[in-house]
């Protein structure tokens, strides 16, 4: 299994506007292996420093020390993002153009020719179930709906490794299982999918390995059922190791 | 090149589908076609005040098309976070910032085409000539007047958060530039030093936006402008254009965008 996804002694510092421009550490000495095929969870509370870890693999911010490869090469040169897709958290997508067009726009990003781009946007509509919807203006349509075009737009290139921060959040039940259903889909045809959630049961169900991070450092890195142990649930594992401590009842 | 035009087309389509170029179209019209109604004193000349009114207007929704187009680009991408996954792909921030700019520019030529074609059909009717070259000189200088603010705007919206204040602040530079900045260097004159040579040295470093205002070409039919001045004029723009997009290239190479 080859490695796609690697970070070494990461570490993230910023000037903190809360604390007078004091230091802050956002990742600290973070090392992480993705290998290919894998569905791997990243898990951490508000704030822990999974936004900032893919930040960091997408060129977003650069670290102040370590580094970060996506397949190899360094995420600070563009040609490391050719081959993967990144849902965002919460992306409200240009209102004016429809989702055909804003596949359309993606897909010139990525240097496809248009007879790929004329096969791959039908299919992915379908695959997200909006080909209903396809002509219509993106600022007509549903949070949900706004969270599958985004699902869209990040396998508009087929990548090989899907980047995703939280794609079931603001999905109300059913939309969360279609997502699930989706990544699922991706894994068994050999996708590398690294995803941030809250939702722990739904990282218990696709996920083969995950990462638990806690004030910018990894606490817990393994297989599910390592993690989860003799607790009851990785719930129950993941609140043990933030060192959180249930209150009694009054 | 590829990706620039792609975001680019986008810019493009978000002007074409906004309703601000309409209302700012529609409003030119109405006034026009209202002034040029009344014939006052049966006086032949009048046409002239006309072309000057329509001019006047022709500037004024241009430049707020152009600065309010190019100053919520950036910050909208950022507030949308439409930005993320767009520098997920294998598109630079170089790139970004040209796409930006090109969009714009393009966007603000083909408005401005078609309040030239309106203002071209509004005198003819009254003068009953077309002096298409004067016009493409006009209209052309006015279009890399609009690439300078643009590419300022740009600049702006990377150093100034909200869309607008960057937009108030550009109106108000650029406005100073066309009504004082032809005059700075005898204003500097009148000052004590040190001022006299702060203000000395700003009116060799501002763009002179004045010297691309050729209404009157058209207004009272003069001769054409050399087409050596026109060329160098048009070379001074792009000079500056470049200075301007260096600068906002500089500014967004290392700004964190999460």
């Amino acid at each position: 299994m080859s490695i796609i996804l690697k970070t070494e002694k990461l570490r993230v510092e910023y000037r903190s506007r809360e604390m007078r421009g004091a230091t802050k550490v956002a990742l600290s000495g973070l090392d992480l292996e993705v290998g290919s095929g894998e569905v791997f969870g990243f898990l951490g509370p508000n704030g822990a420093g999974k936004t900032t870890t893919m930040n960091v693999l997408l060129g977003f911010v650069p670290p102040t020390s370590g580094a970060a490869y996506l397949f190899g090469i360094d995420v600070r040169q563009p040609i490391a993002r050719q081959r993967i897709g990144y849902l965002p958290e919460l992306t409200y997508y240009y209102k004016f153009l429809t989702a055909e067009e804003l596949l359309r726009f993606y897909a010139k990003i990525f240097g496809l020719t248009s007879t790929e781009t004329d096969r791959r946007i039908p299919e992915l509509l379908k695959l997200v179930e909006l080909e209903h919807a396809s002509k219509r203006p993106i600022k007509s349509y549903s949070k949900g709906m706004q969270q599958r075009v985004g699902l869209a737009q990040a396998l508009i290139n087929n990548p090989d490794l899907l980047i995703l921060d939280e794609p079931t959040s603001g999905l109300d039940p059913l939309g969360r299982m279609k997502v699930r259903e989706i990544i699922q889909r991706l894994k068994n045809e050999g996708k590398t999918v690294f995803f941030s959630s809250h939702e722990l049961g739904e990282v218990e169900s696709v996920c083969d390995r995950v990462a638990i991070i806690h004030q910018g450092e990894l606490k817990a890195l393994g297989r599910v059922a390592d993690i989860t142990g003799a607790h009851a649930s990785l719930e129950q594992a993941f609140l043990n190791i933030i060192g959180y401590q249930m209150q009694p009842a009054s | 090149m590829n990706n620039i035009l792609a975001v680019a087309g986008v810019v493009i389509k978000e002007l074409y589908r906004r309703k601000d170029f309409y209302v700012l179209f529609i409003v030119t019209i109405l006034i026009c076609v209202v002034m040029a109604s009344i014939n006052i004193y049966n006086d032949a000349h009048i046409v002239r005040y006309l072309k000057e009114i329509c001019l006047d207007l022709i500037w004024l929704c241009s430049l707020v098309i152009a600065v309010t187009t190019t100053a919520r680009q950036i910050p909208a991408e950022r507030e949308n976070r439409t930005l993320l996954p767009l520098l997920a792909k294998p598109l630079t921030r170089v790139q970004l910032i040209f796409g930006k700019f090109l969009g714009c520019w393009l966007a603000c030529g083909l408005a401005l085409l078609c309040f030239y074609i309106f203002f071209g059909v509004l005198s003819a009717t009254r003068e009953h000539q077309w002096p298409v070259l004067n016009y493409f000189q006009a209209g052309m200088l006015h279009w890399f007047l609009l690439g300078i603010v643009v590419a300022f705007a740009l600049l702006g919206s990377l150093i100034f958060a909200a869309p607008s204040s960057n937009a108030t602040i550009c109106f108000v530079i650029i406005g100073g530039i066309l009504f004082v900045g032809r005059n700075l260097d005898r204003i500097a004159l009148t000052l004590q030093e040190p001022v006299r040579s702060v203000v000395y040295s700003l009116y060799f470093v501002i763009p002179h936006l004045e010297l691309f205002d050729v209404r009157d070409l058209v207004i009272h039919n003069w001769p054409l402008i050399p087409w050596t001045y026109f060329c160098l004029g048009l070379v001074y723009a792009l000079f500056y254009m470049a200075v301007f997009l260096i600068g906002a290239c500089l500014a967004f190479r290392r700004k964190a965008v999460n």
